[in-house]
């Protein structure tokens, strides 16, 4: 089957973050394309690479940033939502004259746009947030 | 609106997912406009999936149906006022605006205290409103015929 997710969640705040990982996971192990990742809302602070929580707990963005570079997934963060979140890419850094750009290996900024087209062309959309 | 042009978006890591066919994408709000951030940023997401010439349905649902009360004023608590947007609804060709019955009796209001939202008719060019009160029933018969549902 082919799956597009859409995590709406932040992490270490929100379950859903975690579950979409999981899911996502799970269903690449049963042979499942999973056509998109989808970054929106809070979602976007899975795909900072500045996060560094204690070494006794999960890393839930290497964690994605690995899963995409065996997989080679396509992990898309929503660029509005970024925007006013502060998650940036070295062309957001540019376009928008800041001093520092965060993003975390795998994952890339674009449009909304991209989790219509994934969800048009998907068999199922299945979505994690609260 | 401007956010929705500000995209950036080159897609230029990955080729394209083709993207032939037209769906029902139906989107359900349920939360108060104001206090989070979901109720904007869900009305961006459905406004994209309409300008992708997609089927859209919105649906207002338990707070959500204060999302669509006319007067709207967000001076005092400083935060940005996007109820003018969803006057776009029409203008980006979605015609079915649903709200549930109950939530809105629930919440001691009635279709007259919320906002216009009308289009022309099809047949005869009179100012048609595109918010139709429904019941549990029909709404489940709504999410059951979509392809997409998008919780927000």
């Amino acid at each position: 089957m082919k799956f597009a997710i859409l995590v709406n969640e932040g992490p270490y705040t929100h379950q859903s973050s975690d579950s979409a990982f999981h899911f996502t996971q799970a269903a690449l192990n049963l042979g499942h394309e999973i056509l998109r990742v989808f970054f929106y809302h809070d979602g976007v602070h899975n795909a900072t690479r500045l996060t560094t929580p204690p070494q006794d707990d999960r890393h839930i963005i290497n964690r994605w940033s690995q899963l995409a570079a065996q997989h080679d997934l396509d992990l898309v963060v929503c660029v509005a939502a970024a925007q006013r979140r502060g998650v940036m890419d070295a062309a957001e850094q540019k376009r928008h004259g800041k001093d520092a750009n965060n993003i975390a290996d795998g994952f890339r900024i674009s449009g909304l746009g991209q989790l219509i087209e994934a969800g048009i062309a998907a068999d199922q959309l299945v979505s994690f947030g609260d | 609106m401007n956010e929705l042009n500000n995209s950036g978006d080159t897609g230029e890591n990955k080729p394209a997912i083709p993207t032939p066919k037209i769906k029902k994408f139906l989107y359900i709000n349920r939360r108060a406009p104001h206090g989070t951030n979901y109720a904007h940023e869900g009305l961006e997401m459905a406004l994209m999936g309409a300008a992708y010439d997609q089927e859209v349905v919105m649906v207002y649902l338990d707070d959500g149906v204060f999302q669509l009360r006319r007067g709207q004023d967000t001076a005092e608590i400083g935060t940005k006022n996007f109820s003018a947007t969803y006057r776009a609804l029409p203008d980006y060709e979605v015609r079915q605006v649903l709200v549930e019955k109950k939530s809105l009796a629930e919440r001691g209001m009635s279709k007259a205290d919320l906002m216009e939202l009308v289009c022309e008719d099809e047949d005869d060019g009179a100012p048609t409103s595109l918010i139709q009160l429904v019941d549990e029933s029909q709404l489940r018969e709504m999410i059951d015929q979509a392809d997409v549902v998008l919780n927000f």
